[in-house]
């Protein structure tokens, strides 16, 4: 599914390298976590992979299926199934969240060839997806994740995730700012998208987040490089450790 | 208003000055009016060392003047019948073709129309009402329509009427490159309510001249919506003068799409205590096109509240202008005043100036204003392209949810359907 190989991207505007070399292979229907202290280049990551514009990649390859996800763009790689979960979805006022979730769906759908969803499809099944994920009608009314409270901007990424049916999804620090109930929830949701014909990169600080969604590897990153993986059981040792050792070690 | 010597007229100055010469004996109604207007622009067209007229040189930008429109034909009548927008929400109550009235329809009960050229030739009562919205004279754009013009409408509600489908006044431009003047008067009075729809359409090189002036009197509510739509290679000078009474309402938007250079004049006056004014605007430039919009809010009575919002989206080497000021009287107290604009720049080519100003000589008053220039934010772009929208399309959402506060306050919702087609027709054509 998706094969990164010795990937280096730095920071366009100033040049700072931040991944450095950076190996990761995760087959079709796994889900991989990814933990590391703050800057070791997890966000980054997220970001190179969904194709911001911020970022230089200056070697190394990154496949989807065989296919080179960087000479694409953001949206090409979005229609080619990646999916970015953002740490900070973004407040959007004036763009109704109802028009850009069919904007969205609309155009993934076009760039695959696929006809158009009809309204009343499109409605059946935003209102199937957000029932499950407690999001009410009222709420998607509104401008896109205006005055949405964290758990609510979640939720609604996971809703995203949930009708676009990507095939790499990216969590990025989706446990952030969520209390345990609406990590419950948000657990569920992507539990339910789990399938063997899609995979997962979790990126979180904390283990919390991977007892409700169970990884099958966990890499530990440093300084812009995977250090280490393991098994499910290097996150509880991680918590009860802590990254000291790879921030010196990398 | 300027000392400069002149000694060279330009092009446009000397055409204009022998089309007055040539055309006013035959112009109608009252000529010493027409002298005395004429008279502010005789010397030449204001520049750009003329404050109001800083950033809009029309001396420079004004590169001839087109002869006066002939009277339409039976085709070109037709023609502009047949083109007038928004035929959904509203077929033209009165048609204007190149400033001439052909077609005036069935007013409601209550509202009495009469055609302009007609009411020069019955020297109509309501023709000294002229300029009553208090509108400068010697402003060049009105000393123009002043001078040259011949045809037009005036329009009466009265009193207590309530006037609950929107009035079309259509202005449409149809043949050669031409010269036409319209006025309008717009008289509502004690309690009344009017929704006026004025439309700016049409094809060619065109040189048009409106001007519109509202009387609106004590308790009235009235919403005047405007879209200037003309073709790309049009001079537009508009002027919009509204004069408002006591605990009135006032709505109005005007939505600027079309013409090389187009410059919207707005005038208000509050004239009588406790009534709101909410002014909205959008323009949209492109290519090498300038647009220009013009306000001045008068708070010369107590208790009174404006409400400015205006925005500009530019693209290619386009410049737009907006400037906006609020005068509060010394008598005008408990003013509260809110003027924003905001510019939406896409290109590096663009020039967005805004000016706005506030000039307060009450001291129980609440006035801001703000002014914004940014382009398109990155991370917008990044969030919705990650989510698999092109860029093109990624930019009109936020392009459209940019002005979408704007559109918000049209309330008709077939006329703001109409409205979203206009700025998706201008965002398709972005290159």
């Amino acid at each position: 599914m998706l094969s990164i190989k010795n990937l280096h991207a730095r920071i366009e505007e100033n040049g700072q390298e931040i991944l450095k070399g950076l190996d990761l292979d995760v087959p079709a229907g796994q889900v991989h976590a990814i933990m590391g202290p703050n800057g070791s280049g997890k966000s980054t990551l997220s970001y190179v992979l969904a194709g911001k514009e911020d970022y230089e990649v200056t070697d190394g390859s990154v496949t989807l299926d065989g296919e080179d996800l960087l000479e694409l763009g953001a949206d090409e790689r979005a229609a080619k199934g990646v999916f970015l979960a953002f740490q900070y979805p973004l407040e959007i006022p004036g763009v109704g969240t109802m028009t850009f979730l069919k904007a969205t769906l609309n155009a993934q759908r076009r760039a695959r060839g696929e006809g158009e969803l009809s309204t009343p499809d499109f409605m059946k099944l935003v209102k199937k997806n957000a029932d499950e994920l407690e999001i009410s009608m009222e709420m998607l009314k509104r401008s896109l994740n205006v005055g949405f409270s964290g758990g609510e901007k979640k939720r609604n990424e996971i809703l995203q995730m949930a009708l676009l049916q990507p095939k790499l999804a990216i969590l990025d620090e989706t446990d952030s700012g969520l209390d345990i109930d609406a990590l419950k929830v948000v657990s569920e949701g992507v539990n339910r998208l789990r399938s063997p014909d899609r995979s997962f990169v979790v990126i979180t600080h904390y283990q919390r987040l991977l007892n409700y969604i169970k990884p099958d590897v966990v890499h530990v990153m440093s300084k812009g490089r995977i250090v280490r993986s393991g098994g499910p059981e290097l996150a509880l040792e991680l918590e009860a450790n802590g990254y000291a050792e790879y921030v010196e070690a990398a | 208003m300027n000392s400069i010597v002149r000694p060279i007229k330009t092009a446009a100055e000397t055409a204009l000055v022998e089309q007055f010469t040539a055309a006013k004996a035959s112009l109608p109604g009252d000529k010493s009016v027409r002298e005395t207007a004429f008279g502010a622009v005789v010397e030449g067209l204001p520049h750009r060392r003329v404050e109001e007229w800083k950033y809009t040189d029309l001396r420079a930008l004004m590169k001839d003047a087109k002869p006066l429109a002939a009277a339409p034909g039976k085709a070109e009548i037709e023609a502009a019948k047949a083109s007038a927008p928004f035929a959904s929400v509203r077929k033209p109550d009165a048609l204007l073709v190149n400033g001439a009235l052909v077609e005036l329809g069935a007013m409601p009960k209550g509202v009495e129309a009469v055609s302009l050229a007609k009411a020069y030739a019955d020297n109509h009562p309501l023709l000294a009402k002229f300029g009553e919205a208090g509108a400068p004279g010697d402003n060049a754009a009105i000393a123009l329509n002043t001078a040259f013009v011949s045809d037009g409408l005036l329009l009466t509600v009265e009193a207590g009427a309530k006037i609950d489908e929107p009035l079309h006044l259509a202005f449409v431009q149809q043949g050669a490159g031409h010269a036409a003047y319209a006025r309008v008067l717009i008289l509502v009075e004690e309690g009344a309510s009017l929704t006026v729809i004025e439309s700016h359409t049409g094809k060619g090189a065109h040189q048009t001249n409106s001007y519109v002036e509202l009387l609106a009197a004590d308790k009235t509510d009235v919403t005047l919506f405007k879209l200037q739509n003309e073709d790309l290679a049009t001079q537009h000078l508009a002027t919009l003068a509204m004069k408002l009474g006591a605990e009135a309402n006032l709505t109005t938007a005007n939505v600027s799409r079309g013409s090389a250079l187009a410059r919207q004049q707005i005038f208000v006056k509050f004239e009588g205590d406790n009534t709101k004014a909410s002014l909205n605007g959008i323009s949209l430039s492109g290519g090498n096109r300038h647009l220009d919009t013009t306000l001045f809010v008068d708070h010369a009575s107590f208790n009174c509240e404006s409400r400015e919002q205006f925005k500009q989206v530019l693209d290619g080497e386009s410049r737009s202008v907006f400037q906006g000021k609020i005068l509060v009287r010394q008598n005008a107290q408990k003013t509260d005043g809110r003027m924003m604009m905001r510019a939406l720049m896409l290109s590096e080519g663009c020039e967005a100036d805004l000016k706005p100003e506030l000039e307060i000589y009450a001291d129980d008053v609440q006035c801001a204003h703000g002014a914004t220039c940014a382009a398109i934010e990155e991370d917008y772009l990044f969030y919705l392209m990650a989510r698999g929208i092109p860029k093109k399309d990624a930019e009109a959402i936020l392009i459209e949810a940019f002005i979408d506060d704007v559109l918000e306050t049209v309330e008709d919702e077939a006329l703001r359907g109409e409205i979203h087609a206009v700025t998706h027709d201008w965002l398709q054509a972005r290159d």
